[in-house]
């Protein structure tokens, strides 16, 4: 199990030095002489002011060399500074990160604790009015989109109760009450489509668990079926189920960009979009670069999760 | 001794001949034990036929401007009309244009570019498979709506970019998809035989092993183009992807955000149709799934 775990994180290493080259070369892709963009609307600049910018960034350099230098930057900590404002772009990114992952946090624990429950029941109680609620929210969650799902809850919000979310975010450590009132509507438009995927997991999962031999020799010797549920069935169901949130972990990341925007909330999909919108590249490649990184860690954590569920997983 | 033999056959009766099901009474018996499926494949229908006679069915110029801006829906203008008094339930019928082809643009990327380095990783194996797969894990390490929006926004935001981003963040998934029943079906003993008479990988590949296995890929085809239609959705949302005045479901929600309070039907309206579109290609996904698995025949 150690050694797994070993292996396992020296894996993410190749991977995320993988990322960052993909991240750094499609910055090279930009439209353009990134000299203008660095001037950006101060207007033109004379030749020999160029040439200066060009050496003082380094642009002069060959494109591997300059790699080098911006990812030993990177592992140091220093992620270049915003072209906007000039503030240093990890400082702000780790600011933003704490939004990111509550938002994120709160949306997987609504889905999966209103999921789970009505999926073992869906399974354990065929044709009755929990699976056909489940066939309902697993048809409905998968396509509504969720930003207009937002949108309509702000609307509904606005025009039943004349409540409107607060467009400046209250910090969970001043106002924790405020902010779980800000953050629920997020949360909510985020979990929908997650539960749908999980709710059908969690379905299908039982259903083949209870129809094992070990459920039936549970059954058999007279264990309560409550019992037989939760502790034979439910406990090797998760497993899939589990695999299936982490799956959708990247998803969830990509989700809230749009959600944040849209509720205004400051985290790392907003400062994202907004470096995209201000042409701010220095902040888009540590946005990137600090998302992927978060989901590469999460999987970690489902991977970890999986040894720990599954005694039958004998890494090594 | 063989008198007697053929004696006694004579005395058994025939066997029953059954004659194997025609295909469209495969069909119908897999459309009757799937009618999701089968409303999956009439929305997809209605969604074609929508694209198809856009000019017919839309009762106005989809950019076209009246004096009325924001009107309420009425006898004239069924779903309302939007901030410069164009007709909304015409700009959504010419929206499913845009939807449909970007649905089916960037899938055709993902699939074309995808599908090509999965069937070359699995068939190859060892190194190549090696090298193919990490660089589609590296992919896969960015989650693919913020990989999408950044190549957006760095090559500058139009519907060709959006396609072209679309397409690229789902190649990965199609690479995989397509890997997987390749190292199964390369363990037959009919691709063992194409090779000893000497046939080249190129004829292998593409005459014995992707006949066999198209069915997971014509799944997955299906169900990125439900997705496909979100992300276009979501990037014109966010004012990436298609740019006005050209009628996208996504710009229109984006836009139509703005004026909520006073016009809800603005924004209401294109979100239907962006799912039911997402719906429709997700129940087809799923009954092509369950009638294309030959252990469900």
């Amino acid at each position: 199990m150690t050694r797994y775990l070993i292996g396992r994180l020296f894996w993410c290493i190749p991977v995320m030095l993988g990322a960052s080259v993909l991240i750094f070369v499609l910055l090279r892709f930009l439209p353009g002489d990134v000299v203008d963009i660095i001037i950006g609307s101060e207007g033109s600049a004379t030749p020999e002011v160029r040439a200066t910018i060009r050496r003082l960034f380094g642009l002069d350099q060959p494109i591997y060399a300059q790699y080098l230098v911006w990812i030993g930057a990177v592992l140091r900590g220093d992620l270049g500074s915003s072209l906007r404002t000039s503030q240093p772009v990890g400082g702000l990114l780790l600011s933003r990160l704490p939004i990111t992952i509550e938002l994120a946090f709160l949306s997987v624990g609504i889905s999966v604790l209103l999921a789970v429950p009505l999926g073992v029941l869906a399974a354990v109680k065929r044709g009755g009015p929990a699976e056909l609620v489940s066939r309902l929210v697993g048809l409905v969650g998968l396509s509504l989109p969720n930003f207009w799902l937002a949108t309509m809850l702000i609307l509904i919000a606005s025009l039943g109760f004349g409540w409107l979310p607060s467009l400046i975010y209250v910090s969970p450590l001043s106002n924790p009450i405020e902010n779980l009132k800000q953050m629920l509507m997020p949360a909510v438009s985020l979990a929908l489509a997650l539960m749908a995927i999980v709710l059908r997991m969690t379905r299908s999962a039982m259903l083949e668990v209870l129809s094992q031999e070990y459920v039936k020799t549970a059954r058999a010797k007279g264990l309560a079926e409550r019992v037989v549920l939760m502790r034979h069935a439910l406990k090797n169901a998760m497993i899939p189920v589990i695999t299936v949130v982490g799956i959708q972990m990247g998803t969830l990341f990509g989700s809230t960009v749009v959600i944040e925007q849209i509720f205004g909330l400051p985290g790392m999909g907003w400062t994202f979009v907004n470096g995209i919108y201000q042409r701010d590249y220095p902040t888009v490649q540590g946005a990137v670069l600090m998302l992927a990184l978060t989901f590469v860690f999460v999987n970690l954590l489902v991977d970890m999760a999986y040894a720990y569920l599954d005694p039958r997983i004998r890494y090594g | 001794m063989a008198d007697r033999a053929a004696a006694l056959a004579a005395d058994l009766p025939l066997p029953s001949v059954r004659t194997p099901p025609t295909p469209a009474a495969r069909w119908r018996r897999i459309a009757a034990k799937n009618p999701l499926g089968v409303l999956g494949t009439v929305l997809i229908a209605l969604l074609v036929a929508t694209a198809a006679l856009a000019g017919l069915l839309a009762p106005f110029d989809p950019v076209a401007q009246i004096a009325r801006r924001l009107t309420a829906p009425d006898g004239i203008y069924l779903l309302g009309t939007d901030e410069f008094g164009r007709d909304i339930l015409s700009r959504i019928i010419f929206g499913t244009r845009i939807s449909l082809y970007v649905g089916m643009v960037s899938v055709g990327i993902a699939l074309g570019i995808g599908g090509t380095l999965g069937l070359i990783a699995g068939y190859f194996g060892g190194w190549i498979d090696n090298i193919l797969m990490r660089l589609m894990d590296v992919m896969f390490s960015i989650p693919s709506l913020v990989l999408a929006i950044a190549i957006t926004g760095i090559l500058g935001p139009n519907l060709r970019n959006a396609m072209i981003a679309i397409g690229i963040v789902y190649t990965p998934t199609f690479a995989r998809v397509a890997r997987g029943p390749v190292l199964a079906v390369i363990q037959n003993e009919y691709i063992a035989a194409a090779r000893t008479v000497g046939a080249r990988d190129g004829r292998i590949i593409f005459r014995h092993v992707l006949p066999n296995v198209t069915a997971p890929i014509i799944v997955q085809t299906t169900l990125s183009l439900s997705t496909a239609i979100l992300a276009e959705a979501v990037l014109s949302f966010l004012g990436l992807g298609t740019q006005p005045p050209e009628p996208s479901w996504g710009t229109m929600l984006g836009t139509g955000r703005k004026f909520m309070e006073t016009a809800p039907w603005v924004a209401i309206f294109p979100g239907f149709a962006i799912m039911l579109a997402v719906l429709g290609f997700n129940l087809l996904g799923d009954g092509l799934r369950d009638a294309l698995d030959p252990r469900l025949k």
